[in-house]
């Protein structure tokens, strides 16, 4: 902490953090409250009543689409995770520990990130042509001879969900566990290889390890990503797949705002049972930290 | 390092392979689609290119099939400049704060990290209506902008959290003691020190903004943006004009990109030569 002269007062900090909690409370803070309180209000299809209500609760609990669309959304989301996490670890993996001029590790990493920068809704787009009945991928298929008719789950399926979901979000996978393996000390490898640990061994017992907190925060990246898509799901399914949100979408498009406003509230009951589960296994505070 | 003198292994190619593909699975799809969007006149969604012409470009001007595309790219790039001023500012100065002790840093921490990890849409649900509750009319240029800095502003502030971790403090110290007054300390030792990096956060807050779908949906009122007819695009074009638009969009991301990389790199490159 820097030595705090005459001049700058108390006040200070409180004035330069002023700008954001306004706007962090307006846009964010009160506005879930407002669907928190919105989920226990009644409406009779057209106007919304401030009256405290469970039906919205109770009709989203009762109803066995909540439990299929749960399901469903974990599914995607457990796919996604898997092999965010095998890509992510092992391209890190590589850049970290396999590219040794500093200017070329930085240049790949960038290269891994830059799409971040540019639009979702394109990115998923340009797997249209790639995956479509007459697309790339079939046509290459046909002319290697290996399939004679073009494949129909390629687009419009849940592999074609799972697939642009790990093609938008591995790089929220890179990132922190390029950042955690950063920080290993050379030395540690080092010394594990003196004392005749195997490449395998210095992976399984101390890279992986060492990683953890990268590969927790990514975690809860993707989890949260692919549990509040709808967009995704309802173009790359082609409408045959609903997640949790996609179906809030719908209820929203038909005005049902208390009964969607109850469904987000489940949503984020989920989530936070799920990041919390992550934090027991990874203390990412404590290891941030360090 | 300390393994640069020995030999590269078959672990080394087989993992510079995977990488490879890897970055070919990130750009390809883009790749195809830049390709695609020139087509010809009577060129499908698909390969084979019959003929190559900027066909599909011009009919995103001229056609009005595609609603209202140029005063969405119109907004999207007003709200674009507005995140990018307010974050990097706002985020600045949070920034800043951030370094000292005050109450309410951990509350307001957690809500900026809420804001990432909490579903677009249902933000976006929860201001429109909060905005319907007291009686304003939804505007793209006051609630879509609301949305816009709840995505763009827990980025820019731990991005400021990065960049602060590197600034050494002494620099401000010295000023002081020197006999600046705080306002001259901040214009003319800490913004140049961190100026890099506040252009990465400009960089965020602009592309965040002019890129972000989710909370924009029920928040900018009767007006759309560019990611919204875009969105809208996918179910109802089935022509290379939804490439096309795809191709201008990414060529401005990707323009603005290279600008801030530029910006940082010229920076840097004056600051060792000044060394």
């Amino acid at each position: 902490m820097s030595r705090s002269s005459g001049r700058s007062s108390p006040l200070t900090p409180y004035l330069q953090v002023a700008p954001l909690a306004l706007i962090m409370l307006a846009m964010v803070g009160i506005p879930l409250i407002t669907v928190l309180l919105l989920s226990f209000w009644q409406t009779d299809g057209i106007t919304i009543y401030s009256e405290f209500t469970w039906d919205n609760y109770a009709q989203v609990l009762t109803s066995p689409v909540t439990l299929t669309l749960f399901l469903n959304t974990l599914k995607y989301a457990a796919l996604t995770l898997i092999a965010t996490m095998l890509i992510g670890f092992t391209c890190s993996y590589f850049l970290v520990f396999h590219v040794r001029n500093l200017k070329w590790q930085i240049g790949l990493f960038l290269l891994c990130t830059i799409p971040f920068w540019t639009s979702n809704v394109i990115r998923m787009v340009s797997w249209i042509p790639f995956l479509g009945r007459e697309g790339v991928f079939n046509q290459a298929l046909i002319s290697a001879g290996v399939i004679d008719q073009p494949l129909d789950i390629l687009l419009y399926s849940d592999f074609a969900v799972v697939l642009t979901y790990i093609h938008l979000f591995t790089l929220f996978m890179i990132v922190p566990i390029f950042n955690s393996m950063a920080k290993i000390n050379p030395n540690l490898i080092e010394a594990a290889r003196d004392a005749g640990a195997s490449g395998w061994q210095i992976l399984w017992t101390v890279i992986v390890p060492l990683s953890r907190t990268g590969i927790a925060l990514g975690s809860i990246f993707v989890v949260t990503l692919v549990m509040g898509d709808f967009f995704v799901v309802r173009v790359m399914s082609g409408g045959q797949s609903a997640s949790v949100v996609s179906a809030m979408k719908n209820q929203i498009d038909q005005l049902f705002y208390p009964e969607a406003a109850a469904m987000a509230v489940l949503l984020i009951v989920v989530v936070l049972l799920m990041v919390s589960a992550i934090l027991r296994i990874v203390d990412i505070r404590s290891e941030l930290a360090k | 390092m300390s393994q640069a003198t020995q030999r590269r292994g078959l672990g080394f190619y087989l993992l510079a392979a995977f990488f490879a593909l890897f970055v070919i699975f990130l750009y390809g799809p883009m790749l195809v689609i830049f390709i695609l969007s020139f087509q010809g006149p009577t060129g499908g969604l698909t390969f084979p290119l019959r003929g190559v012409s900027t066909h599909w470009f011009n009919d995103l001007w001229t056609s009005t099939r595609y609603g209202d595309l140029g005063g969405a790219f119109r907004r999207s790039m007003v709200l674009g400049a507005m995140s990018l001023a307010i974050t990097a500012i706002v985020c600045l100065f949070a920034g800043l704060a951030f370094r000292k002790r005050f109450i309410g840093a951990g509350p307001l921490f957690y809500l900026a990290i809420t804001s990432l990890v909490v579903p677009g849409i249902l933000l976006g649900l929860g201001i429109s209506q909060l905005f319907q509750l007291l009686g304003f009319r939804l505007n793209w240029w006051l609630s879509g902008l609301g949305a816009h800095l709840s995505w763009t502003l827990p980025f820019g502030l731990l991005i400021m959290f990065a960049v602060l971790n590197r600034f050494d403090s002494s620099w401000e110290e010295a000023a002081r003691d020197a006999g600046a007054t705080p306002w001259q300390t901040l214009r003319y030792v800490t913004v140049p020190i961190l100026f890099p990096g506040l252009i990465a956060v400009a960089l965020f807050g602009f592309t965040l903004s002019y890129d972000e779908m989710p909370r924009s949906l029920l928040t900018v009122g009767g007006r759309n943006t560019l990611p919204i007819e875009i969105s809208n695009m996918t179910t109802n074009v089935t022509t290379p004009a939804l490439y096309a638009i795809g191709t201008v969009t990414s060529v401005l991301s990707f323009a603005v990109i290279a600008l801030a990389f530029a910006g940082i790199a010229l920076i840097q490159k004056r600051r060792a030569r000044a060394k």
